[in-house]
């Protein structure tokens, strides 16, 4: 009986490690990537064959971004990972698992795609929301998940931040618009995933505040008769970043093909890949020739309104921050 | 008649009995294990307890099945109906994708590991806990129980903490290239943990009940101590200990929490099925995510079948010795 146990699970062992490329890269991500890399890995691994003849496997891992964060620091091994604010990885770098200066390493912040913070509505738009006012009217159940814990959630907040700021001029009166919103949160979910189901799944809330590239496929999902996208005319300008984890790809000896992977993001194919995602391009042609597919916004930056990440964070969101002053009543 | 009542020793006892008899959930700990002879404490409970008027039985008949239907068909139905909602082929094809593939694999090899090695614990334990006695027995049984009382995803914390790279073990294994957390080795161990004591719960009382006669009389005869316990011991728990290892095997298979602490969610490497049900429904893969969860669903009524068996096969068991 143990023996047939041994066996069969040696052949399962065996089973699994059978089919081996020449290198295999682990990228730990967010939630909202999963569509995103599926493209993108086949793009990539195609490319890299091409190229340098050599086969390359990458594996994914999604998952809250910050919760992500925490795993690698854990010893999670992934070679890169692509997470959904700068913080998280700064968090990573500061337990010296990546350089401190990552962010400088790639252009454009090394963040080669972004994305925004829209609203998606049900059908007709039966609330009439049209702007972040909107949200903050008696009656109006907004969705969106618990900046604690979802990397999305803290653009959502930073977001509706920024857009009462710059409306109303000072902190103080941010500080109560904010807190308005989140008056009208009947369910705060862990994850911007977490968020959508319940929005879409569940009927739960007259509005949702996502990805932009999350709202889209939503859409796509579920089909443009059951949900309307309303971009506000002001948001914040999300930059997903993306890093080599240097402590594990050194170890493994997959530096060479971990920085192809982060780089290849910033070639036309990559650009189009982001684009066809509904994640915004930073490439002009590519931005160009998608133009139509994304609605015009004002876009404000996380450095500009808030002086960084690692500022925002702490004043925001770290234990007994403006969060949870506002959120305990 | 209140009096007779309470001062009826007997036939209190009775009534506990045939309650803890008749209690059909709970098959995890102990409780399920029948005690003393069934046929009478049946028989008397059930006179006794059809005093009450037919329309209050009615009722409460009825509440019961609604409650039931609720609670364990509807949602049962639930599973297959959105499993099959795009037909049989594509259920199938669900099934036959890589990532569900390895998750099913991932599945049974650490049910495997994890049952096998809990099986091997459970006996060496119910065996020193109900033969022999010792100091620091009660403590013994309480740390048995531990992982019981504990939540799964503390329990997976504790394994962070301990092989983490910021944990005890951690900086070692990575210096020596040995992953244990967020690999299979990490998933085998936080299951053995909260698997740990469903063996050794179904053995303890089991063995305590039959006392120590038989191996006293084998060893009179001349048997030696490995030749008693697989000759005597062994074979008087076989249905005990297989009904036990089927407790264990349903939810090392099932687990979810402490797993999802340690799993890294690698996918097509360290999903295991209720990681993946969870993954393919925030994909909106719906068919594949109850697909998944309709193969956990069927490993439930096959171990409420074998486990009605195994009981049945228990009191059979169980009968002579109680003469």
């Amino acid at each position: 009986m143990v023996r047939r146990i041994l066996i069969v699970a040696a052949g399962l062992l065996w089973a699994s490690s059978a089919f081996a490329a020449d290198y295999s890269l682990l990228n730990v991500s967010y939630d909202p990537t999963r569509e995103l890399y599926v493209d993108f890995n086949k793009a990539f691994a195609a490319a890299y064959q091409k190229e340098t003849g050599k086969s390359v496997e990458i594996k994914q891992s999604h998952g809250g971004s910050g919760s992500q964060a925490r795993a690698v620091i854990d010893g999670l091994q992934a070679d890169v990972v692509t997470l959904a604010l700068a913080y998280d990885i700064d968090a990573i770098a500061a337990k010296g698992l990546v350089a401190t200066d990552w962010q400088k390493r790639l252009p454009l912040n090394a963040s080669p795609y972004t994305s925004t913070i829209v609203f998606l509505v049900r059908k007709g738009n039966p609330k009439g929301i049209k702007d972040w006012d909107d949200l903050i009217k008696p009656g109006v159940a907004v969705i969106t998940p618990n900046p604690k814990t979802s990397g999305g959630a803290r653009w959502n907040y930073l977001a509706a931040w920024g857009y009462a700021q710059k409306k109303f001029g000072s902190a103080d009166k941010a500080k109560k618009f904010v807190a308005d919103l989140y008056q009208n949160v009947p369910v705060l979910d862990t994850g911007a995933r977490g968020s959508t189901v319940t929005f879409v799944e569940r009927g739960v809330g007259d509005v949702l505040l996502a990805w932009e590239n999350e709202a889209f496929l939503a859409q796509r999902e579920f089909g443009k008769d059951k949900f309307e996208i309303v971009s506000p005319p002001l948001s914040i300008l999300a930059e997903p970043p993306v890093a080599i984890v240097d402590k594990v790809a050194d170890n493994k000896g997959t530096r060479g093909v971990a920085e192809a992977y982060l780089k290849y993001w910033y070639s036309k194919e990559g650009q189009e890949i982001a684009a066809r995602n509904s994640y915004r391009p930073r490439d002009p042609d590519i931005a160009k020739e998608y133009e139509s597919s994304f609605a015009k916004v004002d876009l404000f930056t996380i450095d500009d309104v808030f002086g960084g990440w690692t500022k925002a964070q702490q004043e925001h969101f770290s234990e007994g921050g403006i969060f949870d002053q506002i959120y305990k009543n | 008649m209140t009096i007779i009542t309470a001062s009826d020793p007997a036939h209190l006892s009775h009534r506990e009995r045939s309650d803890r008899v008749s209690d059909p959930g709970e098959g995890s700990s102990s409780a399920a294990l029948p005690v003393g002879n069934r046929k009478t404490t049946v028989g008397i409970a059930r006179s006794n307890s059809r005093t009450e008027p037919g329309p209050v039985r009615f009722v409460i008949i009825v509440l019961a099945l609604t409650f039931l239907t609720v609670f364990v068909v509807l949602p049962l139905v639930v599973v297959f109906a959105q499993a099959f909602s795009k037909g049989f082929i594509a259920y199938f094809a669900a099934l036959a994708e890589p990532e569900a593939w390895s998750a099913i694999k991932l599945t049974l090899l650490v049910a495997a590991i994890s049952v096998g090695l809990n099986l091997v614990f459970g006996v060496l334990a119910a065996w020193a806990i109900a033969k022999f006695d010792f100091s620091g027995k009660t403590f013994l049984i309480t740390l048995i129980d531990l992982p019981f009382s504990v939540s799964p995803v503390i329990a997976g914390l504790v394994f962070v903490l301990l092989f983490g790279a910021q944990g005890y073990f951690g900086p070692w294994l990575q210096a020596h290239n040995i992953n244990v957390l967020f690999a299979v080795p990490g998933i085998v161990l936080v299951t053995i943990f909260v698997t740990f004591p469903f063996v050794a719960r179904a053995l303890i009382p089991l063995m305590q009940e039959q006392g120590t006669q038989e191996e006293e009389a084998a060893i009179s005869l001349g048997a030696s101590g490995l030749q008693t316990f697989f000759r005597v011991t062994l074979p008087n728990i076989k249905w005990g200990l297989l009904y036990g290892v089927l407790l264990c095997n349903a939810r090392a298979m099932g687990e979810f929490g402490a797993v999802s602490v340690v799993s890294g969610h690698i996918r097509g490497e360290t999903n295991t099925m209720p990681l993946l049900v969870e993954i393919l429904y925030n994909e909106y893969q719906f068919v594949s995510s109850f697909a998944i969860a309709s193969l956990l669903a069927m490993l439930a009524l096959i171990t409420l079948v074998v486990k009605t068996v195994l009981e049945r096969r228990l009191d059979e068991g169980q009968a002579p010795s109680d003469h």
